[in-house]
């Protein structure tokens, strides 16, 4: 008798449950008549994808002030770019482009990119690691803040997770983060509401069932089974896999750049199905406190990052319209901080403050918001680059407009009322039923004993109003309705008979008001 | 399936699997040998975490500070007292017919009788709490662990004893004598009220034999399944006839048991050829009961290759691995029960050979164990020095969140004061799979669940919280400044195979650099943080340190012992 065999014949007893458990989520998966009874609300298929441009970008190198074009050059004659060099952008004479971003040109000139200038926050941090807490918590600069922005949205949608997740109204990873293993971006108040896919080579490993090696001992065969259990355990292992295998063709990507390599997999999550609504990538190398260019200003470490970063979206941005979804993505990018405007000594910038991001994407209102910064005529070491946005506007902005989240909701995800800056396009957004979600993890129906051979009770908890349970077959056709009418709030018990039903997977349905939730029961001799 | 045909059944499994040995890496011929090479802190945290739950920074310096002998020695000669017996931190009113009002809150009731089931009921509960508490503020020794040990291997309930005195009288019995004498033991634990109560001994009668307690005796606790010729049943009927007569007693505080002789059967008990044939010499009188039972035990433990090679062997799986392939059983197993037999059934002279051994130090045999989920929680607390309420003071908050440790190693199948049968936990025992029964799908989610939530928020009862604090933790490693070896320091207390060090890198960079690429970084926050310690200053390290240690936690690395 092989291992896996004698496994599979001596499940205990106790793992039972569990098991009937899962295979009534399987049913209910698979059965398209049950989802299309449980499908009874319209689901939000945006997603934002958010860019990390990791130890503080130059953004005036980035976004070069053609209109001060002399200042600017005084301030940083060792590493300013060339004025004939900078990349013009249609309909604008004040703001180009760094040489290397022809793709991120195409894509303004084309209408699918949106530029907001100096963006930071009153009083800036210059530490790396606290101005980066600032940005993914969405905190004033002498606040502490224990959550990410992106956290606290999830958490507002998915109240209950990791409780009850997955479900079959969220089978998938409600954030995802590719590149780094941990980010407070996604930090909800109580535990982390995104997985990690700790980097692209992973991601693969994950999708074809690749493994690092154990070591040859009695610890490299216990490890390995631990991993066995910790991979068949990953509910969200399965299903990507199953969602990145959907996609076996995609456009093209630059080789050789990490940040392509991580979007690239995001279109193919996002074209397989996922209903994960934000991903995080990231990209690092941005700490250019010397050698920023070579002699010509144009190429250098900057000048390689700024290619990445601009062939990176471009390609993704390619292929999603090659995928189709092209309408149901927007990007951003951030950096912790911008630099300082006068360069130093060593052909590098120091830590600074204010610096422009990129909102892409089809939906997106292209152009400008904003002007440039003002450069002084003779920068100092000290001159930094004001704010002129904050940058919890910009998360305000698309949360309300992509998200469709309300002024209400607004207010405890951002914690202030920000200024709306108009990114993207305020388009359909239609009411979506959130109760499943939110009531994920609380049991409002159940039964006792279970499985049960004959007769068995139903719990259940409405909280008031019109109140339904009906009783279903495998199939999704209603046995009976032995709830139907008007409740005060409170818990409820009913004792369901099935003597006349054969053995099997039977489910509850409970409804009230807009709110409801399938259970599974089983029947045994 | 009773236990019974269980365990039959896991036995028919055993032959297919001789034939296809599922453990093939990892052998080695090395025996008990005093051990002889490196005593590094590798050594010392192999040692620690096989004898205690979890290696502490300051254990690890100090036996680091020692030889490997004195290392041994220490941690077989406890000097601590023994811990303090349970306190009531319950409601001795409410529901209960006979309140439990003469006992004051705070302080033991185990020398108080009261027969009341929901007042024992709350004993039990206290009795529970207290024991986790015990592991939790174990002292440096191997006491503990091997409690534990002898709590498996003479399983019994806490529901199915019912009375919480008895429960504590005899897991006070496995404490003071765990490093004694096992033929005492085994001659203590036969008249010990909880196991009379378990195993039917005190219904044990003349008129009516329960070969209950015989069985188990012979099978679990001494002579094991294994041999051939065995025991036979007609053994099982003879030695119940030995042990009728004897009772317990929880009208007085003394919770002792008793011999009745005239529910004793006088008559001559005759046994099969493996025990020679012998006859035992029907006995009437007050001491029938205790001669017998001498008799008894002289006749089992004469069968001492069996004896000794079956508690070698359990040993063994408690404290080196499950897997005695032939090499082990030469080496290891054979001198081992040598041992135990020369020098009259002393545990310390065994425990001292095997812990000292070069088998138990072979780098093949390091970091092999799979945790049990007590030693996945206790090891946990311990070894982040989780700092509970104290008991001294504050007893009902410090056994409200020993109550709560207890529930997450319940919840992972390990409920201590309640294994799942005399067998003890299958884990121990059950071919082939033995420890990694402990990890399965539903199991392994919630060691994550429990780690991610001790090294996040922690767990907050009445007011109090219990949590990792990351950055104390951090404060007391040799240089925390430098992340390299911060990282190494804490992989080497975590850890009992290697991690590669371009996944080190990988770690440091984007946990404790935040994607930056210049160790620099680290270095002046955590100086920082430590000139100036401002909320905003503990937070940036905190934020870091949390995220490393809790990836670390759910690595499946860190399953390993």
């Amino acid at each position: 008798m092989k291992r896996r065999d004698f496994l599979q014949n001596t499940i205990p007893a106790a793992i039972l449950p569990s098991i009937i458990d899962n295979f009534s989520i399987r049913v209910l998966g698979d059965n398209p008549v049950m989802a299309a009874l449980l499908n009874t609300y319209v689901e939000t298929d945006r997603v934002l994808v958010i860019i990390q441009l990791n130890g503080g970008n130059d953004g005036l190198n980035m976004v070069v002030p053609l209109d001060q074009y002399s200042n600017y050059y005084n301030a940083r004659t060792n590493i300013a770019i060339a004025q004939n060099k900078v990349l013009t952008l249609s309909g604008t004479s004040a703001v180009g482009l760094h040489p290397s971003m022809t793709g991120l040109q195409t894509m303004y000139n084309e209408g699918k990119l949106r530029l907001v200038q100096a963006v930071g926050y009153p009083n800036p941090n210059f530490s790396h690691f606290r101005a980066t807490d600032i940005w993914m918590s969405a905190s004033d600069s002498d606040e502490q803040l224990y959550s990410g922005w992106g956290g606290r949205y999830l958490s507002d949608q998915y109240s209950n997770y990791p409780v009850g997740y997955p479900n079959t109204t969220m089978p998938d990873p409600l954030g995802i983060q590719i590149g780094s293993s941990a980010s407070l971006t996604f930090q909800g108040p109580s535990v982390n509401m995104g997985i990690s896919i700790s980097s692209a080579t992973n991601f693969y490993n994950l999708i074809n069932g690749i493994e690092d090696p154990a070591p040859a001992t009695k610890a490299g065969n216990a490890l390995q089974y631990v991993r066995l259990v910790a991979k068949q355990s990953n509910q969200y292992a399965t299903r990507i896999s199953a969602v990145a295998a959907a996609v076996p063709t995609q456009g093209t990507y630059p080789s050789g750049n990490t940040l392509a390599d991580q979007l690239k997999i995001v279109a193919r999550l996002i074209k397989g199905g996922l209903k994960t609504r934000v991903y995080m990538v990231s990209m690092g190398g941005f700490d250019t406190h010397s050698a920023q260019t070579s002699t010509d200003t144009s190429t250098g470490t900057h000048a390689t990052l700024m290619q990445r970063l601009s062939d990176g979206v471009k390609a993704f941005q390619d292929d999603l319209k090659g995928l189709g979804i092209e309408d149901r993505v927007i990007g951003m990018t951030f950096s912790e901080f911008g630099r300082r405007i006068k360069s130093n000594a060593s052909t590098g910038t120091d830590h600074g403050a204010a610096a422009p991001m990129f909102v892409f994407g089809t939906k997106v209102n292209p152009g400008i918001t904003g002007v440039n910064p003002t450069i002084p005529t003779t920068a100092t070491v000290n001159d930094n680059i004001p704010m002129q946005y904050d940058f919890r506007s910009v998360y305000a902005t698309i949360l309300q407009n992509w998200f469709c989240v309300d002024n209400v909701t607004l207010q405890t995800i951002m914690l202030q009322n920000f200024q709306q800056l108009g990114l993207c396009a305020n388009g359909n957004c239609v009411t979506t039923n959130v109760d499943d979600n939110r009531n994920a993890g609380i049991t409002l129906i159940s039964n006792y004993p279970n499985p049960f051979t004959s007769s068995t009770t139903i719990s259940f908890t409405t909280k008031g109003g019109h109140t339904l349970v009906q009783i279903m077959d495998a199939l999704g056709r209603v046995l009976t309705t032995p709830v139907d009418r008007t409740y005060s709030a409170g818990k409820y018990q009913i004792n369901f008979d099935s003597h006349t039903l054969p053995p099997g997977v039977y489910y509850m349905r409970f409804q009230n008001g807009s709110t409801q939730q399938v259970k599974p029961m089983l029947k045994v001799r | 399936m009773d236990r019974r045909a269980f365990l039959t059944a896991g036995k028919k499994k055993q032959t297919d699997l001789h034939i296809q040995p599922t453990v093939v890496a990892g052998r080695t011929t090395t025996g008990l040998n005093l051990y002889a090479g490196v005593w590094t802190k590798t050594e010392v945290t192999h040692l620690l975490k096989r004898t205690m739950f979890g290696s502490r920074l300051s254990d690890i310096s100090y036996f680091a500070a020692k030889t490997m002998n004195e290392a041994v020695d220490e941690l077989l000669n406890p000097v601590s007292p023994l811990p303090t017996p349970p306190l009531k931190d319950y409601d001795g009113v409410t529901g209960a017919t006979t309140p439990d009002t003469s006992v004051p809150d705070g302080t033991t009731w185990v020398d108080n009788v009261n027969n009341d089931g929901t007042i024992q009921s709350r004993r039990r509960a206290s009795f529970k709490k207290w024991w986790m508490g015990c592991m939790l503020q174990q002292d440096r020794s191997i006491r503990e662990k091997m409690t534990l040990f002898w709590h498996n291997h003479f399983a019994t309930e806490t529901v199915d004893v019912g009375n919480a005195n008895f429960l504590y009288k005899h897991a006070n019995l496995l404490r003071t004598k765990a490093l004694g004498n096992f033929k005492q033991l085994v001659r203590d634990i036969t008249l010990d009220p909880s196991m009379l109560i378990y195993l039917n001994g005190r219904l044990n009668t003349a008129t009516a034999p329960d070969e209950n307690y015989s069985r188990e005796l012979q099978e679990l606790f001494t002579l094991g399944k294994e041999n051939n010729p065995n025991y036979t049943e007609a053994d099982v009927k003879a030695a119940a006839k030995v042990l009728t007569g004897w009772r317990v007693d929880n009208t007085v505080n003394t919770f002792h048991s008793y011999f009745t002789s005239s529910r004793h059967d006088a008559t001559n008990k005759t046994f099969s050829s493996f025990f020679g044939n012998t006859v035992i010499t029907g006995r009437t009188g007050t001491t029938a009961g205790d001669l017998e039972l001498d008799d008894l035990l002289n006749m089992i433990f004469a069968k001492n290759v069996e004896v000794s090679r079956f508690m070698a062997k359990k040993l063994y799986r408690f404290f080196v691995h499950y897997d005695i392939d032939a090499a082990a059983e030469a080496n290891v197993i054979d001198p081992l029960a040598l041992i135990l037999r020369t020098n009259n059934w002393e545990i310390k002279p065994a425990l001292t050979a095997l812990l000292k051994s070069e088998h138990f130090f072979d780098a093949m045999n390091q970091g092999a164990m799979i945790k049990s989920p007590i030693d996945h929680t206790i090891a946990l607390c311990r070894e982040w020095e989780v700092v509970f309420p104290d008991v001294a003071t504050l007893y009902a908050d410090a056994y409200g969140m020993w109550n709560y440790v207890m529930t997450v190693a319940a919840n992972n199948q390990q409920n201590i004061g309640d294994p799942p049968n005399v067998a003890g936990w299958p884990a121990y025992y059950q071919v082939p799979q033995f420890y990694e029964l402990w990890v399965n799908t539903d199991t392994l989610p919630k060691r994550n669940q429990f780690s991610d939530l001790m090294i996040g928020n922690g767990y907050s009862r009445n007011g109090k919280k219990i949590v990792i604090d990351a950055v104390e933790f951090t404060k007391k490693l040799t240089n925390p400044g430098d992340p390299n070896e911060l990282i190494n320091e804490v992989f080497d207390l975590l850890f009992q195979i290697p991690i590669s060090q371009s996944a080190k890198d990988q770690l440091k960079k984007d946990f404790l650099l935040t994607g930056q690429d210049s160790d620099y970084y680290w270095t002046n926050a955590w100086n920082i943080y430590l000139g100036a310690p401002t909320t905003a200053n503990y937070n940036t390290v905190n934020t870091r340190l949390r995220g490393l240690y809790k990836y670390c936690m759910n690595l499946a690395e860190y399953q390993l012992a």
